[in-house]
């Protein structure tokens, strides 16, 4: 990939919100160039989609829970892991699903509304599927930190004197 | 009680930069421009090296030089990034801030009555501190239409019998200007054939944009005759630590590192600790800087561009220094009319030197967020002078 491929791929991961005349002003190109690179990016499913991080835990009555579920399963000859993984990121409460090296085999991240709401989702849905021999739940307490972001974040002032040699 | 002051001490003029320091301190709003360091925080891995060391027990002096290792590692960190080698054992000594290398380099050359010729605009402590260390300075005005790099005639019509040394400062505060090597050779020339000194100051050679660096010792037969100053206060973003360094020919190294034993001991323990961890694993986090400060200097260099202000596009360093000419204000007239106006702040370009009138510098280490904020402002404000008719018609209809 072109260098200016992966600066602009930083840009964007950092703030998708970036608008494409300021990407332009910002690499030093023009903002048909940079409506091209974008373009041919999300052709090649580079960029996948533009998302917004949001703390959740910040918005009445929309406070979530998530489990991170380590899943033990029999890989299928022929496709591995991939048909029971695909069996299990299809379910819209699954938000992410890793395959692991170690100890276990699929890592699931499962979000919902309450801890029942995704103990019912673990028991009735992901430990009867067929390759799945056993399921560990841990349920997370607190974000401090999400791809990359802090959460709370409330020392980011500039400490610096107003003007320097 | 002034009577009792030094008189040299009582000459010195207070640096034109404390006085807007003072005035934008009293606001709260303010977006500063004026800041000549980076808005990163140190990375964290060198923050917590200096922690574990603190933990081990790191809280006493270090050689005078500075840890061994260090200088190990400053030393193949100068040949790796820029084809230079120094013994670390007896060519390079670690001091606090690259200020107090330049310094030492000064008193440890300067007699009395010696010239050293200082490239004007220029960072402001180079004046005083050949003052203060006995010396002469003479200045050597850049002009704009050489995009401000010191021309080899010019060094030679400012040596007089008496000229020691020349500083240069490369890319430049306050400038951004980048010299490149042909441009170097042709100054070393001048400076071998008037057997000079050079005190190279490259605290920002790090962070060039366009074109390759080359350090100016790297330039034939000119390491014996330079002193490189540098430091980690810029490319590292490490200036509270107060960490830098000099290398050069092992004579001078020597007197420098006896003055710094009787007035410094050594560079603060935690800090060098911190630095040995920069050395080592920091080349990544430069990089990240670099890129971001590289951005930043193009939206600065077009927006000031669009407002009028005539901005050529800085190699190095993260100033622009763009002209105010068109607004028919001096640079300090401006600086203070923005500041109480617009609540921005920026370095009239007079307090870097004579040929400095008519510029200002910004420094575009601030978030994208408080750049196009000051845009703005600057825009809002330069409208109202440069074409005050379409201004106030715009506004009134």
């Amino acid at each position: 990939m072109k260098e200016t491929e992966v600066e602009l791929l930083r840009l964007i991961e950092k703030n998708a919100n970036l608008e494409v005349e300021k990407i332009a002003k910002l690499m030093g190109k023009s903002k048909q160039e940079i409506e091209a690179l974008i373009a041919s990016l999300e052709e090649k499913k580079a960029i996948l989609g533009y998302s917004t991080l949001i703390d959740w835990a910040k918005v009445e009555n929309e406070e979530e829970v998530t489990a991170m579920v380590d899943v033990k399963v029999t890989p299928a000859r022929g496709v591995g892991f991939d048909k029971v993984a695909e069996r299990i990121y299809r379910f819209p409460e699954v938000k992410a699903v890793y395959l692991m090296s170690g100890a276990y085999d699929l890592s699931v991240s499962v979000r919902g509304s309450t801890m029942m709401e995704i103990g019912h989702f673990i028991s009735e849905k992901l430990s009867t599927l067929d390759s799945v021999l056993s399921t560990t739940t841990h349920f997370v307490l607190k974000k401090y930190k999400h791809d990359g972001i802090i959460l709370e974040d409330d020392d980011d002032d500039d400490k610096r004197i107003v003007v320097s040699p | 009680m002034n009577q009792y002051l030094s008189t040299q001490v009582a000459d010195l003029k207070p640096s034109g930069i404390r006085r807007f320091f003072d005035l934008a301190a009293q606001m709260d709003d303010v977006i500063s421009l004026g800041v000549g360091e980076p808005d990163f925080v140190t990375p964290w891995s060198f923050i917590e090296q200096s922690f574990h060391a603190l933990e081990q027990g790191y809280t006493s002096y270090t050689e005078n030089a500075g840890m061994l290792e260090l200088r190990e590692e400053i030393s193949a960190y100068l040949h790796r990034s820029f084809d230079l080698s120094y013994d670390a054992s007896d060519q390079v000594i670690v001091s606090v801030g690259a200020s107090q290398a330049i310094d030492l380099a000064l008193r440890a050359i300067v007699n009395p009555g010696d010239e050293v010729i200082v490239v004007e605009p220029s960072f402001v402590a180079y004046v005083p501190a050949i003052t203060l260390a006995g010396g002469t300075p003479v200045t050597i005005q850049t002009k704009a239409e050489d995009d401000f790099k010191v021309q080899p005639e010019q060094i030679e019509a400012a040596i007089t019998p008496k000229t020691k040394a020349i500083m240069l400062c490369n890319p430049n505060n306050p400038t951004g200007t980048f010299l490149e090597k042909i441009e170097l050779e042709k100054l070393a020339k001048v400076i071998e054939k008037h057997d000079l000194l050079v005190l190279s100051d490259e605290i920002y050679a790090e962070l060039t944009y366009d074109e390759p660096y080359t350090s100016f010792p790297a330039i034939r037969d000119m390491k014996e005759r330079t002193i490189l100053i540098s430091g980690f206060s810029k490319a590292f973003a490490m200036t509270g630590w107060r960490l830098g360094y000099a290398a050069g020919p092992a004579e001078i190294i020597a007197a420098m590192v006896k003055i710094h034993q009787y007035t410094m001991m050594c560079a603060p323990t935690m800090a060098q600790h911190a630095a040995l961890e920069a050395m080592k694993n920091g080349q990544e986090s430069v990089q990240h800087m670099l890129e971001s400060y590289k951005q930043r200097r193009n939206l600065i260099v077009s927006s000031l561009n669009d407002i009028g202000l005539d901005c050529p596009n800085p190699g190095g360093a993260f100033y622009a220094f763009p002209s105010i000419k068109a607004t028919g204000l001096s640079s300090a007239e401006f600086a203070e009319q923005l500041l109480q106006e617009e609540h921005v702040a920026v370095v009239p370009g007079e307090v870097f030197g004579a040929s400095g009138e008519g510029y200002i510098r910004c420094s575009y280490a601030t978030s994208i967020k408080q750049l196009d904020e000051a845009m703005t402002r600057i825009k809002r404000f330069t409208e109202k002078r440069i074409n005050p008719v379409t201004a106030s018609s715009e506004s009134t209809s």
